[in-house]
């Protein structure tokens, strides 16, 4: 028995080492280590701060989509359960603030109408070439899924929005039209720094800093990407303590079993 | 099998029932995902209702909108049609219940319970047989036809001849404003 | 299999139908009353596991299925619309893509285990063989699958994979369009691929059936390696294995299940989450974890035909491993040095896995190259001498014997219950 558990340990350990090294070597050959900030989505119970949602939508809209799609989401979306928590009410007012293309109608011409609650959010050109074209060539990447689309997400896109430099470190030649980013890859970054000081109007008392808005937007982000984080690791929980009780359950009836025969 | 734990059976047999009950329930619980992934998504709800503008429709005219993927009729009916349809005997219907989901079910199958303001016909556009969709103005009592097995409404949209068991549908629809409905 | 049969059934229904088709009576024989060695340990359970997460990713995979659009312009957006509009369907998406990780967790754990017993060993060399099969048929659903949802990540996987056949010469690059079913990849591979997707999983289970069947003629091999002898060697597989099978299940449940609930995205890739981009290659090309030794091979040989014959060989050579392996003991247990050769084995592979996760740069390459030589070495040099230098320890006459008087490598615990009775 003892040396069946050693190999059994052994075993396993293995197996882990496996898995670890080669997580570790996808994580570690990507980008530059950034630092962990504290998020309340993080960990097996983290949920999403609501009004912390409600704000980092006021940043999206007002600041990042102005160059940012994000064709995905839906104004329904924003209140689902385990997101924003608007009201329906509220989204529908949200979301007529946006004219979309609809049609034919029936003289088979295209026309306009203020967006629905069932509408993706509107993108802010009509295609990624017209993106391109206003953009000095760069395209802003769609935000649907970005919070899981980059290495360390959440932690990457806060040191992005936060790791402007107004001025090169001495020997940097910056290109023309880009900015300086210690977070970025290369750190020549097209987009200007997006955030500055009370560049957004919080009316929840909430500072309206650079910092405050990096960490509304970026859980906002987050939520966008995976808006069934919530609901996940609720029936996560509830799986995981079923499984356990079941497997205690299962393992005397098999010792009760196999107590009658030599092994 | 084992002679050995016959002095506590009870606790052995208590083990055995417990373990199996909670492997049924487990399983059961694992199988509600796989089910319910097949009813309607989010997205299918969320277009489950439509605004349509009556200000084109001429009377004597009418128009089909999709509507959760069905067809509805929206019928502008002429004076002539809501008196027929008014003229009809209760007794002389085959369904005699209203069919309309803005009324309480079990209500009788008046020309006022099928149309609200009686101009404006507002039914699902779906054979209550097998799922055709009917012609309109056609058949023996001037409503709607379904020529796949020989249905006859009247212009109330009531089944009057033919194998349909009910009155075509009325869906659940409301007036935002005298020129604009909602349906659902 | 079980033809005539010998049960006699009180019912006559069952009696009936058993007398025209012996389903119940091949049930029972074969899942009820199979004989099986009393003594196998958890790595067992493993084979149980893996046929189980098959289950798994045929009945998550076919309701995916009834959500996703295998076309180039939709098929990014239809798994969103699975992870975000559909009942459930982040739940089933992710227990799709983890499960794929899991299933080969379950299966590489299941093959060492064969390894370490030697249940290759004649008269298992079908059954080993079938095995085998099993595992070339699972990369390839797994690669395919990992190309459907068309990130960033499928699609130059796709692409770095296929070009591994534009090695053949002459007529690779015709292979390599007929793949395509173009200039490069695109909708018509896309569409293939889902199509070969949803198909190869059910040869996997055509496989696996066979696969019980192989192991069902000769019976299972045991921690001793010593064949069954008497009927106090066994246990009926029900409800003895059943339940022991089910608990080791559940336990692996947890894990796997842990990772979809907690970890979801850990084992993929974030570049997955960007839609394909034929423009644009993503910095390091890395595939799925499980794919990874194999990688590391390919890309240690420095010829490109080189390399890909290389890492055909790496799965190839495990089909002659019956016949590689000369020694007449099959056990590591009785064989002091084989299980010194099975341990760095196994450690070459999980070097092997590190590396692939590498860039093909500096000492990553050369110990690439170290460790892939070593892995062929091991079985055709090391083990075909093994078996004729070395010297086993003593077998025990039984299985109940080494139960008894613990000479199957847990001689403590053995005493200790001999001291009890």
């Amino acid at each position: 028995m003892k040396n069946l558990a050693l190999n059994t340990a052994r075993f396993v350990a293995a197996g882990i080492l496996a898995v670890s090294l080669s997580a570790g070597a996808a994580l570690a050959s990507e980008g530059a280590a950034v630092e962990s900030q504290s998020w309340t989505f993080t960990g097996p119970f983290g949920t999403f701060d609501r009004a912390q949602l409600q704000r980092g939508y006021k940043v999206y809209k007002e600041v990042c989509a102005n160059c940012h799609s994000m064709k995905l989401v839906k104004f329904r979306n924003l209140a689902d359960p385990g997101g924003p928590g608007f009201t329906e009410e509220q989204v529908k007012v949200l979301a007529a603030e946006y004219e979309v293309t609809d049609g034919p109608n029936d003289d088979g011409d295209m026309f306009e109408r203020p967006a629905k609650p069932y509408d993706a959010f509107v993108s802010p050109f009509a295609n990624d070439n017209a993106a391109r074209a206003s953009n000095g060539g760069a395209l802003p990447p769609d935000f649907s899924v970005i919070a899981k689309a980059r290495p360390n997400g959440p932690n990457y896109i806060y040191a992005l929005l936060t790791g402007y430099e107004e001025e090169p470190p001495a020997g940097v030649e910056l290109r023309d039209g880009m900015n300086y980013n210690h977070a970025f890859t290369g750190n020549q970054i097209a987009m200007a720094p997006p955030l500055s000081e009370e560049i957004v109007e919080y009316t929840d008392g909430s500072p309206m800093t650079v910092d405050q808005y990096a960490h509304d937007v970026v859980s906002f982000l987050m939520w966008a990407a995976e808006p069934k984080l919530e609901e996940r690791k609720r029936m996560g929980l509830q799986i995981t303590i079923f499984l356990l009780a079941f497997a205690g359950l299962l393992y005397f009836t098999k010792q009760k079993l196999w107590s009658d025969v030599d092994h | 099998m084992a002679t050995s734990d016959m002095s506590e059976p009870t606790r052995r047999d208590f083990l055995y029932i417990a373990t199996g009950a909670v492997g049924v329930v487990g399983t059961a619980a694992a199988v509600w995902p796989f089910v319910d992934q097949m009813n309607p998504d989010a997205s299918v709800q969320a277009l489950a209702s439509i605004e349509v503008n009556l200000d084109a429709i001429e009377e004597g005219s009418a128009i089909t909108v999709l509507w959760r993927g069905k067809p509805v009729f929206i019928r502008h009916r002429t004076g002539k049609e809501i008196e027929e349809a008014r003229a009809v005997p209760m007794d002389e219907l085959r369904d005699p219940l209203a069919e309309n989901a803005n009324l309480p079910a079990g209500s009788p199958a008046t020309d006022e319970n099928r149309a609200e303001k009686p101009e404006w016909l507002v039914m699902v556009g779906v054979c209550t047989h097998l799922g055709c969709v009917p012609l309109g103005q056609q058949g023996d009592f001037g409503g709607w036809f379904c020529p796949c097995h020989g249905s006859h409404y009247d212009t109330a949209g009531r089944i009057r001849k033919g194998p349909a068991p009910r009155n075509l549908d009325v869906p659940e629809y409301t007036f935002l404003s005298d020129t604009t409905i909602r349906v659902g | 299999m079980a033809g005539n049969t010998t049960y006699h059934y009180k019912n006559p229904v069952v009696r009936w139908f058993d007398s025209r088709l012996p389903l119940v009576s091949l049930v029972r024989a074969q899942l009820y009353d199979f004989p099986t060695p009393k003594n196998l340990n958890y790595f067992w359970t493993f084979g149980g596991i893996a046929a189980i997460c098959l289950v798994v990713q045929l009945v998550s995979g076919i309701v995916l299925a009834m959500h996703y659009t295998p076309h180039v312009d939709m098929a990014f957006n239809s798994v969103e619309h699975i992870m975000r509009d559909v009942n459930y369907g982040w739940f089933l998406r992710y227990l799709h893509a983890n499960g794929a990780s899991f299933f080969f967790i379950a299966v590489y754990i299941h093959i060492f285990r064969g390894l370490y017993y030697g249940s290759y060993k004649a008269p298992r060399e079908i059954l080993w063989m079938l095995g085998v099969l099993i595992l070339l048929a699972m990369m390839a659903t797994a690669f395919m699958g990992y190309v459907l949802p068309w990130g960033q990540m499928s699609f130059w996987g796709a692409t770095v994979i296929t070009n591994l056949f534009s090695a053949i010469p002459i007529v690779g690059g015709t292979i390599v369009e007929w793949l395509w079913g173009g200039f490069a990849v695109g909708n018509p591979t896309l569409n293939r691929f889902f199509s070969l997707h949803y198909l190869l999983p059910f040869v996997i289970f055509a496989l696996v059936v066979l696969h019980v069947w192989a192991l069902h003629v000769p019976g299972n091999n045991n921690p001793t390696g010593v064949e069954v002898k008497s009927a106090k060697d066994t246990v009926p597989f029900h409800p003895y294995y059943t339940i022991k099978d089910l608990f080791a299940i559940i336990v692996f449940m947890i894990f796997f299940l842990g990772f979809v609930f907690y970890a979801p995205n850990m084992l993929g890739h974030p570049d997955n989450y960007t839609p394909a981009n034929p423009l644009v290659t993503p910095a390091h090309i890395v595939p799925e974890w499980y794919f990874l030794p194999f990688y590391a091979i390919l890309r240690a040989i420095p010829d490109k035909l080189g390399g890909v014959i290389a890492m055909f060989a790496s799965i190839g050579v495990l089909f002659i491993l019956p016949w590689l392996d000369t020694s007449k003991v099959r056990s590591a247990t009785f064989r002091p040095l084989y299980k010194q050769f099975f341990w760095i084995l196994l450690l070459v592979c999980v070097g092997l896995t590190y590396l692939g996760g590498k860039p093909p740069e500096g000492g990553y390459v050369i110990a690439a190259r170290i460790l892939t030589a070593y892995y062929f070495l091991h079985f055709l040099v090391i083990l075909p001498l093994l078996g004729l230098f070395e010297t086993p320890k003593p077998l025990p006459a039984s299985i109940s014997e080494s139960v008894l008087k613990g000479g199957s490598g847990k001689p403590a615990a053995a005493a200790a219950q001999a001291e009890k009775r």
